[in-house]
């Protein structure tokens, strides 16, 4: 069962595998022993394997017929909706793909919050996560400026602004990132160059994020630290491939309804129009994933402390490990907590429906609350709520409740100090 | 070797503080022209500046020009537009500058048209004090284009300007 002691049986793979350990590599990765007691929620990582993928491979082939100038970045890329064989299908692909390559991060987020996958030992999973996360939002905010429409243009020219909030060296930096004194036809050529690049930084990271998941192994759904392998877990392969492939095809359903019958519903018709430097639309909103930041940003009077509060509302969720004093993981045992988690999904909500709705009167009130609301709930409620709240006990495996005492009596040891903790 | 010696550098110390020295001066010889790059380039630079016809524009009128990638308006202010910029008591403003100080030429407002936000363009003739209103995150700009409501931290800028004669205002 243990990877070290592999040997591939035909002798053409011993000798490769002894110059290269690739197969050592893939035999990890199908026996690796994973809990067997994880839910739908756990299929989310393939899933975002799936659609990085995806803009890679679509991005690669739109980057064959876009044009990055300002003069002709707007034609080209209606050039690839009109004329391209396939061009609308591949764009409407990659668009598309974005939004709901962030519902998948989400709902993976989410689901770590709510099991507390980001805990001790999975600091680093969760901080490699994060990271990744930030490199996604700067990927999108990039790929929606290259069609140069109107949204692109004032989307970028109000992203780009937050950096001259900085005292001192804030427009000098601005002109760095424009290569000019406004978004212009450097900022498009430089933003091509980088979205083109970010993703392959991201899927290095990914590959660091899967490694360092596969040294302590998969958290699961109720938290417990696990024996592997034992008759708590399964290995990956078909178990967890086939519930995986199952859980993709119904995301594909999704996908693919967006992408053949409301392409254009999480747009906005604005960029349809070509970038105008001299004329602002009515109202700029960024896309719906960067929405709740949007809002935090505009709940603040001030320039410089908007933007500090919106990088600060990414930056508590990296030290989010050490924010949280409970040494339980699974919300499952945590009958506070679990109502906190939710307040905090619904406030997340509401700052992302107020980050669509113009600021002033009541909506900026609402922002203005749930903004200081978010960041209690990591400041305030996580750190104290660890030494408070009562968890209920903790089964000694994952059979337990099921078949009655621990199926190995040296786990039973090793869940001693959570049962000290309860 | 003893404690004493230890202390005191020797020819190896020296090496190595001088090769670490001379490769920073070498990194930074050449991460600078990769970051440099990215700064305004001669292109970009030569369009400096940009001469304006204003003949046409009766008063109360504005126009937009393209400067620097950047909109400025030109408004033609009236009397009243005039008085009501310097009526204003300073310490009633966020950012206090004298009108007189905006507009050496009182009639002639020259400014840059970018909301100092987050770089809308505001609208003209807008907003509480009747002159421009930027409709992103809502700041209210007097007829100086002084900020005298909402998020933005300062008055909307004045460019470098001359007039070349009555007719022509010369930007940058």
């Amino acid at each position: 069962m243990s990877d070290h002691e592999y040997t591939p049986k035909s002798k053409v793979g011993k000798w490769f595998n002894d110059r290269l350990p690739l197969l050592t590599l893939a035999n990890h990765l199908t026996d690796y022993p994973t809990p067997k007691n994880l839910n739908y929620w756990w299929t989310f990582g393939g899933i975002l394997t799936f659609c990085l993928i995806t803009q890679i491979i679509t991005g690669i082939v739109l980057g064959m017929h876009y044009v990055a100038h300002a003069d002709l970045a707007f034609q080209s890329v209606e050039h690839i909706m009109r004329d391209v064989n396939y061009g609308w299908l591949i764009r409407y692909v990659h668009a598309n793909g974005a939004s709901m390559f962030f519902l998948a991060v989400y709902i993976h987020i989410f689901r770590s919050l709510y099991y507390g996958s980001y805990k001790s030992p999975r600091e680093v999973i969760w901080i490699i996560g994060m990271l990744i996360y930030f490199l996604m939002m700067a990927t999108a905010f990039m790929g929606y400026v290259l069609p140069w429409g109107q949204m692109s243009f004032w989307g970028a020219t109000v992203i780009t602004n937050l950096f001259s909030a900085i005292p001192l060296v804030g427009e000098s930096i601005t002109n760095w990132l424009w290569g000019g004194y406004s978004v212009d036809n450097p900022t498009l050529t430089r933003f091509f160059s980088l979205h083109y690049l970010f993703p392959f930084l991201i899927l290095g990271l990914v590959v660091l994020h899967i490694w360092a998941l596969h040294v302590p192994g998969n958290n699961n759904p109720i938290g417990i630290d696990i024996k592997k392998p034992s008759k708590d877990t399964v290995p990956f392969h078909p178990y967890i491939v086939i519930k995986d492939a199952f859980a993709l095809l119904i995301f594909l359903l999704i996908f693919a309804f967006f992408v053949f019958f409301s392409p254009n519903i999480l747009g906005h018709a604005d960029n349809y129009i070509e970038a105008n430097p001299l004329v602002t639309p009515a109202h700029i909103v960024p896309e719906w994933y960067l929405l709740p930041f949007y809002a935090i940003l505009r709940s603040v009077p001030d320039k410089l402390l908007g933007v500090i509060a919106m990088f600060a509302a990414i930056f508590v969720l990296v030290i989010l490990p050490w924010l949280d004093t409970s040494k339980v993981r699974s919300t499952v045992f945590r009958p506070i907590y679990k109502q906190f988690y939710w307040f905090l999904v619904a406030d997340v909500l509401i700052l992302g429906y107020v980050g669509a709705m113009p600021a002033e009167g009541i909506y900026l009130l609402i922002a203005r609350v749930a903004t200081a609301y978010y960041f209690a709930h990591f400041l305030l409620i996580l750190p104290f709520l660890g030494f408070k709240e009562k968890t209920t006990p903790l089964p000694l495996s994952i059979t337990e409740p099921i078949l009655g005492g621990s199926p190995d009596m040296a786990m039973a040891r090793d869940n001693s100090n959570y049962k000290k903790n309860l | 070797m003893s404690d004493s010696e230890k202390k005191k550098p020797n020819r190896r110390d020296f090496i190595v503080t001088a090769t670490t020295a001379a490769g920073a001066v070498g990194v930074g010889a050449v991460v600078w022209p990769l970051v440099d790059q990215m700064n305004p380039d001669a292109s970009v630079k030569a369009l400096a500046s940009t001469e304006v016809d204003i003949s046409a524009v009766e008063p109360g009128q504005s126009i937009t020009v393209l400067w620097r990638g950047k909109p400025v308006f030109i408004k033609r202010r009236t009397q009243d537009e005039i008085d009501s910029a310097r009526d204003v008591d300073l310490s009633e403003l966020k950012h206090p500058e004298k009108d007189e100080d905006r507009a050496k030429n009182p009639e002639w407002l020259v400014m840059l048209g970018v909301c100092t936000h987050l770089g809308c363009v505001p609208l003209t003739d807008k907003g509480d004090y009747g002159a421009w209103f930027c409709p992103c995150h809502g700041s209210h700009y007097d007829t100086s284009g002084r900020i005298r409501k909402g998020p933005a931290p300062t008055n909307m800028e004045v460019p470098k300007y001359e007039f070349v004669n009555s007719n022509t205002i010369k930007i940058g």
